[in-house]
């Protein structure tokens, strides 16, 4: 369970978040969405703990993630997270990508590695590209791998930093689907997205964010169907 | 055109001789560089570190070797030392300023190749739970080696070219002293240093080439 | 309070030698550059085969150590009788060294400037003279200026290597001081200050510039 209780952060004396409140439980999906600058990205990488909160708390299964004597190596383990820049490591394959963090980070045999890695990049519909290196491949199948490195982990919770922006129209398709299975396959998961059909068909909840502010969460139904926040209202009626 | 005969036999005849000074010139090449790569990677952490001594030394050392003389920085190794009663050989002197210069280009080269590898890269690293440690070794350092290689070439060619300069401190027995010793005798200036320029041109260019090699095998993204 | 015995003449002695490093470096960068602009066009011109040629010479230049070319020069004229002082000499060499760069600078700089500019600019009637005079030029400088200033300072530093031919230049001036006065470290240090105050505010400006132009460009 991810528990996010009035986060506050600030970039130097541009406030990005102003009092952040959600639990997200096991097996849910949410869907974060709202214009640029809304401060949904920031959550994300204040909840893995790769930025620092100004004040509130964020808990992971119990462990504040902000905690001094938190393990945050340890903790991210159990996060996986996809950025919008897929981040590829260019110096390394495909399958090398995958293995990396298993072996360096978890200490697996290399057998055992290479066995985590085909599994994950065949489950994402890259089993032919194992020994290619990422800059020979398309940006939807790149993110896909992005995808299988952080799966690779075996984490619990899943981060999804708006990771269909930066891709081609024709290529958002693919990566789409690759969330929608995991989504089925029962992930928890956090997605900031841009995708309104996505957000609408696989999310259990979908929040939208104004300015460091929730100002609307609850089923895709409500949400689309019925909005009650003007500001919900005046950002659904702008993306249409 | 020319009241002059060239004798070319007489340079042809001394090719062994100054084959065997192109071998010390490379010996000095390699160790310069041997000793300005070390340098430059504890130059590089000095000025990542937090103290503002050590960032200050690094920083002193780069823009030193950048804004005087390689001949400068060889002279004060071999003249200036002297002061201190430190008296170095020829070869001690010309090696000693050629690896002072290495390590501060070499370590400037590193400073703009950490520059260039985005930091989205070590925080794929880091939220995939590596130490930073981890992500700056497997991660960071790969693709900074892949970014330097091609200046570390050039500055490796340099450092062929810069051990001529050991003739004017009294070297004597790399390719450029074994020339300026031959011609000394001879007084055959031209035929003696064309064939020295040949020799330095090769180097440079089979240098050039290896590395060359050695990159398209080892950087296959 | 510094225990020399360096006086106000060996001082303006150093100061000699210090112009004569500048005038070395001037005339070279300025004959260099005006040469290395025109290989760098007829390079761009002709297309990386046709130069080959130009390229394999201007390559030469750049493979021999420098004090190995002003040797070869030197005895070049003797031989063919020229007649040539040191100083000219010098500044053959070192402008033909300073072409040899400034060629692969210029090259870069026009081949910086996106092929669709320049075609913007024919297809609106500019003959190629004015394409070059008022699109590529101003273009290619700013991405070429930074290296040029490299340039520019290398070939001061490199000027040392005259000292080999007699001149007496900053350096050499140094070399006789410190054999007359045997004070090595004091005298060096001088001159290596001197060199570092010509050299150090220069290359910060061709810092800036490269960091100013390099994001918008």
């Amino acid at each position: 369970m991810i528990e996010i209780e009035s986060v506050h952060k600030s970039f130097g004396k541009l406030e990005v978040l102003k009092g952040i409140n959600l639990t997200v439980n096991k097996g849910e999906v949410v869907s974060i969405i709202g214009g640029s600058g809304s401060g949904k990205s920031t959550l994300l990488t204040c909840i893995n703990g790769l930025e620092p909160i100004n004040s509130g708390k964020i808990k992971i299964d119990g462990t504040e993630v902000h905690a001094k004597s938190t393990d945050l190596n340890k903790l991210r383990q159990k996060i996986g997270i996809v950025f919008q820049q897929w981040n590829a490591f260019p110096h390394l394959t495909v399958l090398e990508n995958v293995m990396l963090a298993p072996r360096k980070v978890l200490g697996m045999a290399k057998s055992d590695a290479e066995a985590i890695a085909v599994k994950n990049l065949t489950h994402v519909g890259l089993a032919e590209k194992l020994s290619v290196y990422p800059n020979r491949m398309s940006g939807g199948q790149q993110q896909r791998m992005a995808i299988a490195r952080a799966l690779a982990m075996s984490p619990k919770y899943m981060l999804f930093d708006e990771v269909t922006s930066a891709l081609d129209p024709m290529l958002v398709g693919e990566v789409l689907d690759t969330l929608k299975m995991l989504a089925e396959e029962g992930m928890t998961m956090i997605c900031v997205t841009h995708e309104m059909a996505f957000a609408r068909d696989v999310s259990d909840r979908v929040a939208f964010f104004h300015q460091g502010v929730m100002a609307e969460i609850g089923t895709p139904e409500q949400l689309f169907g019925a909005p009650q926040n003007p500001e919900t209202q005046k950002f659904l009626a702008s993306i249409r | 055109m020319f009241k002059y005969s060239f004798q070319w036999n007489q340079a042809l005849k001394a090719l062994p001789q100054m084959l065997d000074g192109a071998l010390v010139t490379m010996q000095i090449a390699l160790l310069s560089m041997a000793i300005g790569l070390v340098v430059a990677i504890i130059l590089t952490l000095f000025r990542l570190s937090g103290s503002r001594l050590l960032r200050g030394f690094a920083v002193a050392w780069v823009e030193i070797a950048r804004n005087t003389p390689a001949l400068f920085q060889i002279y004060m190794a071999h003249f200036g030392l002297g002061s201190f009663g430190i008296h170095l050989s020829p070869f001690t002197s010309l090696l000693a300023g050629i690896a002072f210069n290495n390590a501060g280009y070499l370590a400037e080269n590193f400073r703009g190749a950490l520059k260039a590898i985005p930091d989205t890269q070590a925080r794929a690293g880091r939220s995939l739970g590596m130490t930073s440690l981890q992500a700056f070794r497997l991660i960071v350092v790969p693709q900074m080696l892949r970014i330097a290689f091609l200046p570390i070439t050039n500055q490796m060619v340099w450092a062929i070219l810069m051990t001529s300069l050991g003739v004017t401190v009294g070297m004597n027995t790399d390719l450029a002293g074994v020339t300026q010793a031959l011609n000394a005798r001879t007084f055959r200036t031209f035929e003696f240093f064309a064939l020295a320029a040949v020799i330095y041109y090769l180097i440079a260019k089979v240098v050039t080439l290896a590395a060359r090699l050695i990159a398209s095998r080892l950087f296959r993204y | 309070m510094f225990d020399t015995s360096l006086s106000w003449g060996d001082i303006v002695f150093l100061a000699q030698g210090a112009g004569m490093t500048l005038a070395v470096t001037a005339v070279s960068v300025i004959a260099g550059t005006i040469l290395g602009i025109f290989c760098g066009v007829i390079r761009v011109q002709l297309g990386p085969y046709w130069s080959i040629p130009l390229t394999f010479v201007l390559d030469i230049f750049r493979s021999v150590p420098l004090l190995i070319q002003l040797v070869l020069a030197n005895a070049f004229q003797s031989i063919a009788k020229l007649g040539w002082p040191p100083f000219t000499t010098s500044c053959v060499v070192l402008s033909l060294y300073t072409a040899a760069y400034c060629t692969e600078i210029v090259r870069g700089g026009i081949d910086a400037v996106p092929l669709t500019t320049r075609r913007a600019g024919r297809s609106l009637g500019l003959s190629w003279w004015q394409d070059m005079r008022f699109i590529v030029a101003p273009l290619a400088t700013r991405v070429s200026l930074p290296s040029w200033i490299g340039l520019t300072l290398g070939v001061m530093k490199d000027s040392a290597l005259v000292l080999w031919l007699g001149l007496i230049e900053l350096l050499r001036a140094s070399q006789i001081l410190v054999t007359r006065l045997q004070e090595p470290l004091f005298i060096l240090l001088i001159c290596g200050a001197i060199y570092f105050l010509i050299s150090f505010p220069i290359a910060r400006l061709g810092g800036y510039l490269e960091k100013r132009w390099s994001p918008n460009d």
